[in-house]
């Protein structure tokens, strides 16, 4: 099965380890993904808030390009997919750029794209390594939700769909409130403090449940609470610890990929330890 | 105002009083209200003041203006308030106000909105790193086509002056490496073919 791919910027950098492992996930289940030739960067936060035409343009370029490839387009970061939902709608309603787009194929985020109900039970059938004992606490954020006007979603506030993939890899998924607060994005390196609070706002409840880790579908995300995790545990007096895995992680770790050690090894809070003590690697 | 928020290295979690915020005069405009709404396609009269927008609000605790009370303040045309505000650049789009709203205002778009005035010189911008991070982002993309993160970085702390904060210059410098031996940062910026149709987006929209 083909699919269109637009992996965004991060993909290639900050977030190699969620590409690593989307690649050993879609080789498992015979996806291939047609990557959108040429795409353009999506302006992310800051053409939103400097540029509203601009951030538009931007998405209307990549549209365009994946429309004229004729395959539907998955998009593995929360924030591009995002604005590519935003300028799908705008320009639908009439409010066409130089960059055509008639919406005649579907943009989905990757998360949304996996937990459909005929590609998870394929890889149930390719479990090998159930995560038993593993307490897993699903952290979709804001931007692969909200707001339901533009991304169609009916469960916007107790989404349910990396809940499903995680209990398909044989983890708990534990009930928990913060599944889709804001961990500060791109506030990260102008405002610090602010990313602080809130990314040990999220670790605290965890804990408070009773996960031992986070799960994401988002590079923002995990880049905000795995590398600034020690810093908040620092000023905090507190012994976090929680590993934050991409959902395509536990998948290929479930489902016995190789490759999967190499993706724990990018992680800033060391996943190995947890992973160990439960015999799950 | 909460004065702990004028720093970054403090933030409070007492919330914001609202009374401060009205009791000082207001110069009105009532022109201000029916161009705000045309220019952005926020429906903006429809609010009632119920406060749901600012109750589920994650960083509400360190603006200056709670959400409800900008949209209060672009009903009475309070233009100053506005252009001068933290809140508008604080607000970090997390979708959860306009979700949430029983009048169905886009309230980020608002928000959006009135950086892009103020960062066209309508105002004062209250929050200086945060417009220049966005900014130098942005000039990554119009140089490349897409974002160089390591190479914007630089950037950003040079522009912004922390490049002489050493403990800060110290952090960033063990984040840099530590992101550079997990590959998490590439060393050379990713160009694309279009590079040209990007540049003429950027040149287009001013």
């Amino acid at each position: 099965m083909e699919v269109g791919y637009y992996p965004g910027c991060s993909l290639g950098a900050t977030a190699s380890d969620y590409t690593r492992s989307i690649e050993a996930v879609t080789q498992l289940l015979d996806v291939e993904l047609v990557e959108v030739e040429d795409w353009n960067c999506c302006g992310a936060s800051a053409a939103h808030s400097l540029d509203h035409a601009l951030s538009i343009n931007l998405s209307a370029r990549n549209l365009n390009l994946a429309e004229k490839r004729g395959l539907d387009m998955v998009a593995p970061c929360a924030l591009c997919f995002n604005r590519l939902k935003t300028a799908e709608k705008e320009l639908l309603s009439g409010n066409q750029t130089e960059y055509p787009f008639s919406g005649n194929i579907q943009v989905l985020h990757l998360l949304e794209f996996m937990a459909e109900s005929q590609l998870l039970g394929a890889f149930e059938k390719k479990v090998v390594n159930p995560l038993k004992g593993l307490k897993a606490v699903c952290y979709y954020g804001c931007q692969s939700n909200r707001p339901p006007k533009v991304i169609g979603h009916r469960d916007f506030e107790n989404p349910m769909s990396m809940d499903r993939v995680v209990e398909a890899c044989g983890a708990k998924a534990l009930d928990w409130p913060y599944k889709t607060d804001c961990c500060g994005a791109s506030h990260a390196v102008p405002r610090i403090d602010l990313v602080d609070y809130l990314v040990g706002r999220l670790c605290d409840m965890a804990l408070a449940v009773g996960a031992q880790c986070l799960v994401v579908c988002c590079q923002m995300c995990q880049a905000n609470v795995d590398m600034y995790q020690d810093r908040v545990s620092r000023q905090q007096g507190k012994e976090y610890n929680l590993p934050v895995f991409y959902f395509t992680e536990l998948m290929a770790l479930a489902s016995g990929r190789p490759c999967v050690a190499g993706c724990f090894q990018r992680h800033f809070v060391d996943a190995l330890p947890l992973l160990k003590r439960l015999d799950l690697l | 105002m909460n004065e702990n928020i004028e720093t970054h290295e403090t933030v409070s979690e007492v919330p914001v009083s609202p009374d401060a915020a009205v009791q000082a005069p207001i110069a009105m405009d009532f022109n201000f209200l029916p161009q705000v709404e045309a220019e952005s396609g926020a429906n903006v009269s429809a609010c009632f003041q119920c406060g749901k927008c600012s109750n589920g609000c994650p960083l509400s605790f360190a603006m200056d203006y709670h959400p409800y009370q900008v949209i209060r303040f672009v009903h009475l045309g309070a233009r100053d308030k506005l252009v001068n505000s933290r809140t508008i650049w604080i607000c970090a789009s997390c979708q959860t106000c306009n979700t949430r709203c029983p009048n169905e205002i886009d309230i980020p778009r608002l928000m959006d909105y009135l950086k892009e005035a103020v960062s066209n010189g309508a105002g004062h911008i209250a929050e200086k790193d945060t417009a220049l991070f966005h900014q130098t982002f942005l000039d990554s993309v119009q140089a490349h086509g897409r974002v160089f993160e390591g190479g914007f970085m630089q950037r950003f702390l040079i522009k912004s002056g922390r490049i002489w904060d050493v403990s800060e210059m110290m952090e960033n410098a063990k984040l840099g490496y530590r992101m550079l031996r997990k590959h998490r940062m590439k060393l050379l910026p990713d160009r694309i073919k279009g590079r040209k149709e990007v540049k003429a987006m950027f040149r287009k929209s001013k």
